[in-house]
């Protein structure tokens, strides 16, 4: 990187949605980016006519496998009344829609259009699960999905080099994984609305009716450890570790900062933009970093003048709970080593110092992968703006958030930072 | 051999004939496994194919109870997981490849650092014939050899 990076125009985010994440049977991509749409239109303060968007970009990793249908830009213009403008997809694994959202900025601060659409979608329940691993096992390296490493074993691998390094075990990300759930049991639209201990409960209920042997788990820890409860995935992932097979969609509208305040008296403004990229597991020299993220941290932070201190809280990328603690040490906010002490001293908590994750993240939220980083700006949007309900940081004070998104396990790697003003 | 690409399909051609093969720069000698057509160090675009004598070291591991389609029709499953890492060659480079001859039902017993030797896995025949690279431990490879 030659010099710091800058927009050539402000741009502000003006209006955001997203249905619940979830797999469903009865709904398909095109309805569930309606739903996204229609929300994020509505959100919009002041109202704003859809044929005023001059364009839209679509984040999609791999509807081709899991449905078995390419070329999503034109559907996705034609279920929302878009056609005959344009409409661009991005692909850049589960990082696909922060990609989306990346162009539409450069889009407007290019002064090419004023009012510009970003979302993603993904519709992944429709396959089984052993299909599905696979159609998720492609976005890693070619040499890593031959010999039959699986998304979860990818990062499985990532969690034995950070317990060798760091001394970390296994048990010390339970913290982070309750966390989780606590967060997603206030997140109306997660598809795990339920924390740890709602789930302890609901097989101890399906026990008792069905006649079986009642668990006897003294507290959630106790839970996690029990293999019936938390079966291995992929060492030392076990399921809670992972983030569920979702369908979802999720959209953000952008509007160039002159003209925001049309829309809104309370936009987002856009103050840092960081993309990196990162190699293969043998090629990788530290195994408890990705280099990807690392770059782009420093370019976002370059651009906003801003370092990890100040960000008041984020949406991280935890696919994986490892993935969570990795992720808050490659972006400045703990040091090396230290990330996944963060939770058991309550820092990333709702009511934490560095709130992480506080719709649930994708463990808990869903992943629907392509829906995933616009998913992440509406979070930032609702609790920026006040309006995230029972899940509010009841810290008054946030004025800056960032959204940090991983396609692959470090392939492709945004950061974006938000300020309200 | 000297007319063969410095690309995946070539290396995994090698790996049916067992041979763990690189390509190194002829300019500033950086080895790749697997070999690629230039080199990201120097930039330079010269390669020649080098052997690897097949010793190295486990540096990272996963043990996988839920597999894809492919390895489950190997008959992995959630009550026999099977084992992928990463080792590093005696040569000094990485590569990624199937880990056998440990107890997978006992992941926490697999030791990083544990010296390994060179294993080739081959499946079906003719056409569809396929290689996976794979490592044992050095160890119980001697004491059987
Ligand atoms: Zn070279």
């Amino acid at each position: 990187m030659k010099r710091e990076r800058k927009l050539g125009k402000g741009v502000c985010v003006i209006g955001a949605g997203m249905p619940k994440f979830g797999m469903f049977n009865d709904r398909d991509s095109k309805d569930l980016f309606a739903e996204a749409f229609k929300g994020c239109i509505g959100s919009v303060d002041k109202g704003i006519d859809p044929k005023d968007i001059d364009a839209v970009y679509v984040g999609n990793a791999t509807n081709d496998f899991f449905v078995h249908q390419a070329h999503w830009g034109p559907i996705i213009a034609d279920v929302i009344g878009h056609v005959p403008k344009p409409i661009t997809r991005t692909e850049g694994a589960c990082a696909s829609s922060s990609q989306a959202f990346r162009e539409a900025c450069f889009a407007i601060a290019s002064g090419f259009y004023d009012v510009v659409l970003a979302g993603g979608v993904e519709e992944m329940s429709k396959l089984s699960t052993e299909e599905a691993t696979e159609g998720l096992a492609i976005f890693s390296f070619p040499d890593e999905l031959k010999h039959g490493f699986t998304f979860p074993s990818l990062y499985g691998t990532r969690a034995v080099s950070y317990s060798e390094k760091y001394g970390a075990k296994w048990e010390d990300l339970w913290d982070l994984t309750i966390k989780s759930h606590n967060n997603a049991a206030l997140n109306p639209k997660a598809q795990f609305n339920a924390s740890i201990r709602d789930i302890m409960n609901t097989r101890i209920e399906r026990a008792k009716a069905k006649g079986q042997p009642v668990p006897e788990w003294r507290d959630e820890k106790e839970a996690l450890g029990d293999p019936s409860f938390n079966p291995l995935i992929a060492w030392p992932m076990h399921l809670f570790d992972c983030c569920p097979m979702s369908d979802g969609a999720s959209a953000v509208l952008l509007a160039s900062e002159e003209i925001a305040r049309e829309f809104t008296d309370n936009p987002l403004h856009v103050i840092g933009l960081g993309q990196g990229s990162g190699t293969s597991l043998s090629l990788s020299e530290d195994l408890c970093s990705l280099e990807g993220v690392v770059y782009a941290a420093k370019e976002a932070y370059g651009m906003s003048g801003l370092g990890p201190e100040d960000v008041d809280f984020c949406e991280v990328h935890d696919c994986f709970s490892i993935a969570e603690v990795i992720a808050t040490e490659d972006l400045g906010f703990f040091k090396r080593g230290e990330g996944y002490k963060a939770q058991k001293e309550g820092i990333t908590a709702r009511d934490g110092s560095k709130p992480i994750n506080t719709s649930g993240g994708l463990k808990c939220k869903g992943h629907p992968v392509g829906a995933t980083g616009t998913a992440q700006i509406y979070e930032i949007w609702k609790q920026l703006r006040g309006e995230a309900g029972e899940r509010q940081i009841p810290n008054p004070n946030i004025r800056i958030a960032g959204t940090h998104n991983v396609g692959g396990h470090g392939g492709t790697c945004t950061f974006t930072l938000f300020e309200r003003r | 051999m000297v007319e063969s690409p410095f690309n995946d399909i070539s290396y995994n051609k090698f790996l049916t004939e067992e041979k763990l093969m690189g390509s190194r720069c002829t300019k500033c000698g950086t080895l790749f496994v697997p070999p690629r057509p230039i080199c990201t160090k120097c930039y330079a675009a010269d390669m020649e194919w080098v052997e690897m004598k097949g010793k190295g070291e486990l540096i990272t591991f996963t043990v996988i109870s839920v597999g894809p389609p492919f390895m489950i029709q190997e008959g992995y499953d959630r009550k026999h997981p099977y084992c992928t890492g990463v080792v590093e060659l005696e040569e000094g480079v990485r590569v990624v490849a199937r880990i056998e001859g440990f107890d997978n039902t006992k992941p926490e017993s697999i030791k990083v650092g544990s010296p390994l030797i060179v294993d080739f896995i081959h499946r079906d025949t003719g056409e569809k014939r396929k290689t996976y690279l794979a490592f044992k431990p050095l160890e119980s490879a001697e004491k059987r050899g």
